[in-house]
Order: structure tokens, then C-alpha cells, then sequence
């Protein structure tokens, strides 16, 4: 047993104790365990929050893309401070409905909108089928950090399946308070490898930040603005992406479903104002990405960069101390996602067939959801490793689409459920199309954008389209007049 | 809408001119400050202010909107 092993191993067993540690004493209905009972404050909040929004990614992606494309990388620090900002203004707003409606999950929000179980049905779907890729992303990090940091003592699926097990095990008996105490130990050791590591390899081999840009804006300048090394990926496409993903962050289900677990509106609003600081650790990565550029041009996959300059810099302990921070860093996100997939399933597409099915069976169902997602995601992880980068992109593009379902829904009272669903259809179908057939970016623009653009068209010209009084009056939101 | 709301969404809109529709003004290297390149000091600089700029809103808010009853503090 090396020390790496040893320190990967220990990070995942105590996350995984203090998980189910988590929910010992709660009664485990549907209100505890998706948005545990909500009650969390503004500390829970941001750590939850901050667990599942910086994830694998944010270690090899924003290093890798910063190392192969430049410039555009900066697009990270930019959508989510634009989906912050927004969260300002939103958040609070569903949170009341939330509280006032008994509200669990994104597809709930739009069932109580608009009236309308089969708009929920739909909605969860597309939740859902968006998820999983995401979660096997988490998935593949995992195996891929773990594997490299143990210097190939764990395989790469031995890690997976461990670390996917407890995770499981958590989400079960804990649900959602158990992903936000992991996110504890998780933010505590990303942060500590990242600020170690950022601020560490410019100074070990330049001497510091300052010096290392100066290095690069010598050797090559062009890398460091748009579109940098990333081809298509100028100045429009940048503007058009960073309004595509801020816009459609919290659209995310679970991200969105996160929100119903903070105690009041207020805590809400106050995590909207300090998450922007968060993204300073993303900022570290990027020097990482850069320096590496530097030590180590010529990697075949940018993704390896963080790692392979970590490698090259530290002592094997250490790079046991990235592995485990990474393996934590993929669990919290995983389990909130699980989660969430899980409740879609049985609250909004089960529970939408079967209206008169109890809490207490839609609660055992989300449990045993719970066993059927993670097996799915572990087969797609090990039988299909690279299969899915496109379905995520297309669930990135398809869960922003519901921005407009749900920002129409809460500030325009004509917005109907028949606009919502045809601007879906529309958006989700323009996407899927612009993608397909490789017109991905379509005129410079990013595909989801135009997607965006003609679904939200498409909700506002069907809503004026219906006949005022054919409306039933609206359960809805708008007309929550204090709202 | 109430004065406070007004207020706030003008500040809340200042992310989305400073970091979407200004960034064609910004593209470029020089001049570096702080050891970065103008770029990405520009959108740094915006990133830090939007907590500023936030915690300003949240103010204003309080400041001119009535409270509303029934509100968990």
C-alpha cells in the first residue's frame, strides 16, 4: 500500500461515515430527505451549493481548457457570477412558492405553474435524461483522478465502483442533508489542494503568477484573450455561451431543487451575494492550466495537465492528496444528482401517472430509484466510457431551455403551458438538429443560444395566441400578487 | 415595482453589460495589470465587484421596499 492509496482510501471512507452519519436521527420522509426539511442556512446553503456546482470539472476541465484553448476558458469565471447574479432575483422568488406549495423539484414548480401534470412528466424527462450523462462525467473523473494519483494502484474502475457504492449508501439513508455535510470535508480539501497547487507550480517554476503571464504573453500572446487556441471560439461565441449557461444554471433540476432546502427566502438572497466569491479557486486552476502550457507543452489530452504538472512538481503523497480531494470532489455532486434524478422519477413521473399514490410510496420508490440510477450510470461508466460527451452537451443545451418556462412563469401571468411545451419542443428540437448535423456553433453562435432564442419566441407567440378567457384562473404565480 | 426592486435590478443587470456585452472592448493583453492580462484582469475585477455590487442591491432593497408580512427574517 502506498501513501497515496492510503490517504484516497481514508477521504473516501470518512466521506462517505460522515454521510450517513448526516441523517441518523431524522425521520426520513419526502421533505427530509430531498430538501432536508428546509432548514438549512446561509453556511449549508453555500457549501451545498458550491458541492455540486464545482466538480471534477473544475480540477481537469478549466485546467485543461486553459492549457489547449486559452482564452475561452475564461467563460467559466463569467457564467457563473451572470448565473449568480440572476439567482439574486429568482431564487427567493421560487423559494416562497416552494415553501408555500409544498414544492420538492423543478417539474413540481411547473406542474403548480402551470397546471399541468403532463407538463411535469415532460419536464422530469428531459431532467432526467439530461442527468445521467452528467453524472457519469462525475463518474469518469473519479476513476481518472483516483487512477493517475494512486499512480495506477487503484484502477480506475475499482474507484469508480467503490466510491460510487458509498455514495449510494449515503443518498439513501441521509438524502440531501448527507450530500451538504460531505460537501464540507469536500470544500475543505478542493480548496486546500487547489490553492496549494495554483499558487505553488507559477512559483516553483517561475517564481510567480506575475512572472509566468509574463513568460506566456512573450511566447504567445494570442492564448490568453479570445478565442485564444480554441478555433471557433471568438469573442461572439464566447458572449453567446456565457448567456446560454448563466442564463440556464440554475435550471439545472438539481441545482434548482437545491434552492428548497434553505431556510427562508433570505438565506437565499444573502448565498446569492458571497457565491461569486467561489470563483476565485477556479481562477487558481486556470494558472495551473497556464504553467502547465509552459513545463509541459505537447500533451496529447489537455484534461491531464493539472495532474501531470501535479506529478511532476510534488511528491506522491501528495498527489494522494489531489486523488482524494478529487474523488470527494466527484461523490458530492454525484449524490445530488442521484438524488434529484431520483425524486423526478418517482415524484413527478411516477407519482404524475399515478396521482393518488402516497408520500410514503413515492419516498421508498425514490429510494429504490436511488439503486436503479447509480447501477445504470456505473454500466454506462465502465461498458461506455466516451459515449456520452455529446448527450452532455445536448443536456447542458436541453435543461437551459426551461429558463424561459420558468422566468415567464413567474413574471408574466399570460405565459400558458401549451407555449411552454411547444417552446421546449422547439428549443430542445432546434438544438438536437444544430448539433446532429455538426452546425455547432450555428453562425459563430453556440447552438443552445439559437435554441434559446426561437423557445422563448415560441412560449411568448403561443401564450398571446390563446384566448384570455378560455384560461381557467391561474393557480399560478403572477397571480400571487405579494410575489 | 417598488423603488428598492428598481434599484436592484439596475445593479444586478451591471454583471451582464460588464462580463457579456463589453467583453468585444476588452479582448486584449495589454495593458497587463497586476501581472495579468487585461482580459482577465477585466473579467476578475467583475467577478469580485458582482458580491459588492449584490450586497448593494440587498440593501437597497431592504431600504426602500416595505417589509412584507409573514417574512422569515
Amino acid at each position: 500500500m502506498n501513501s497515496a492509496l492510503i490517504i484516497i482510501l481514508a477521504a473516501i471512507l470518512i466521506s462517505a461515515g460522515v454521510g450517513i452519519f448526516a441523517g441518523r436521527k431524522m425521520k426520513m420522509n419526502l421533505e427530509n430527505w430531498t430538501v432536508g426539511g428546509r432548514r438549512f442556512g446561509v453556511v449549508l446553503i453555500w457549501l451545498l451549493m458550491a458541492g455540486e456546482i464545482y466538480t471534477t470539472f473544475t480540477f481537469l476541465g478549466a485546467s485543461g481548457w486553459a492549457y489547449s484553448k486559452g482564452g475561452p476558458t475564461y467563460y467559466i469565471l463569467i457564467y457563473g457570477t451572470l448565473a449568480y447574479s440572476l439567482s439574486f432575483f429568482i431564487l427567493p422568488l421560487l423559494w416562497k412558492i416552494g415553501k408555500k406549495h409544498g414544492l420538492h423539484t423543478q417539474p413540481d414548480f411547473f406542474v403548480h405553474r402551470y397546471n399541468s401534470r403532463a407538463l411535469g412528466i415532460f419536464v422530469a424527462l428531459i431532467g432526467v435524461f439530461s442527468i445521467i450523462p452528467y453524472l457519469q462525467l462525475q463518474l469518469a473523473g473519479l476513476g481518472f483522478i483516483v487512477e493517475v494519483a494512486s499512480n495506477g494502484a487503484v484502477s480506475s474502475k475499482a474507484a469508480i465502483l467503490l466510491s460510487f457504492i458509498l455514495t449510494c449508501a449515503f443518498v439513501y439513508t441521509s438524502g440531501i442533508r448527507g450530500a451538504a455535510w460531505v460537501a464540507v470535508i469536500k470544500d475543505i480539501l478542493m480548496l486546500l489542494a487547489v490553492g496549494i497547487v495554483g499558487i505553488g507550480v507559477p512559483a516553483i517554476y517561475f517564481g510567480g503568477i506575475d512572472k509566468m503571464f509574463a513568460l506566456l504573453i512573450e511566447k504567445m500572446p494570442q492564448h490568453l484573450v479570445f478565442p485564444g487556441s480554441g478555433g471557433h471560439m471568438n469573442v461572439w461565441w464566447v458572449m453567446s455561451t456565457v448567456l446560454l449557461t448563466g442564463l440556464g444554471f440554475y435550471m439545472w433540476p438539481h441545482v434548482f431543487g437545491s434552492a428548497f432546502s434553505a431556510k427562508s427566502a433570505e438565506t437565499i438572497k444573502r448565498n446569492a451575494i458571497i457565491m461569486p466569491l467561489y470563483q476565485i479557486p477556479i481562477l487558481l486552476v486556470f494558472f495551473v492550466g497556464f504553467t502547465a502550457l509552459l513545463v509541459i507543452p505537447g500533451l496529447e489530452n489537455g484534461d491531464t495537465a493539472f495532474l501531470s504538472l501535479v506529478n511532476k512538481a510534488y511528491p506522491p503523497w501528495f498527489m494522494g492528496f489531489v486523488g482524494a480531494a478529487g474523488a470527494v470532489t466527484a461523490m458530492v455532486p454525484s449524490a445530488i444528482l442521484v438524488l434529484f434524478a431520483s425524486t423526478l422519477i418517482s415524484k413527478n413521473i411516477y407519482k404524475g401517472f399515478k396521482p393518488g399514490a402516497s408520500d410514503e410510496t413515492v419516498m421508498r420508490l425514490s429510494r429504490i430509484m436511488v439503486l436503479v440510477i447509480t447501477t445504470v450510470a456505473l454500466i454506462f461508466a465502465v461498458l461506455l466510457p466516451n459515449e456520452l460527451v455529446n448527450l452532455l452537451i445536448l443536456g447542458y443545451d436541453g435543461v437551459c431551455q426551461f429558463f424561459p418556462g420558468v422566468v415567464l412563469g413567474l413574471f408574466w401571468k399570460r405565459a400558458t403551458k401549451t407555449g411552454v411545451f411547444g417552446g421546449l419542443v422547439v428549443g430542445i428540437g432546434l438544438v438536437a438538429l444544430l448539433i446532429l448535423t455538426g452546425n455547432d456553433p450555428f453562425l459563430g453562435l453556440n447552438a443552445g443560444f439559437v435554441g434559446l432564442c426561437l423557445n422563448a419566441v415560441v412560449v411568448v407567440a403561443l401564450s398571446l395566441m390563446e384566448k384570455k378567457e378560455r384560461r381557467p384562473e391561474e393557480p399560478g404565480l403572477a397571480a400571487e400578487k405579494r410575489i | 415595482m417598488p423603488k428598492g426592486t428598481k434599484l436592484a435590478l439596475i445593479l444586478g443587470a451591471i454583471p451582464f453589460l460588464t462580463l457579456v456585452f463589453a467583453l468585444p472592448l476588452v479582448n486584449r493583453i495589454h495593458p497587463v495589470i497586476l501581472g495579468l492580462p487585461f482580459l482577465l484582469f477585466w473579467i476578475l475585477a467583475w467577478v469580485m465587484l458582482t458580491p459588492v455590487l449584490l450586497f448593494a442591491a440587498y440593501k437597497l432593497e431592504k431600504k426602500y421596499n416595505p417589509p412584507q408580512e409573514g417574512e422569515d427574517r
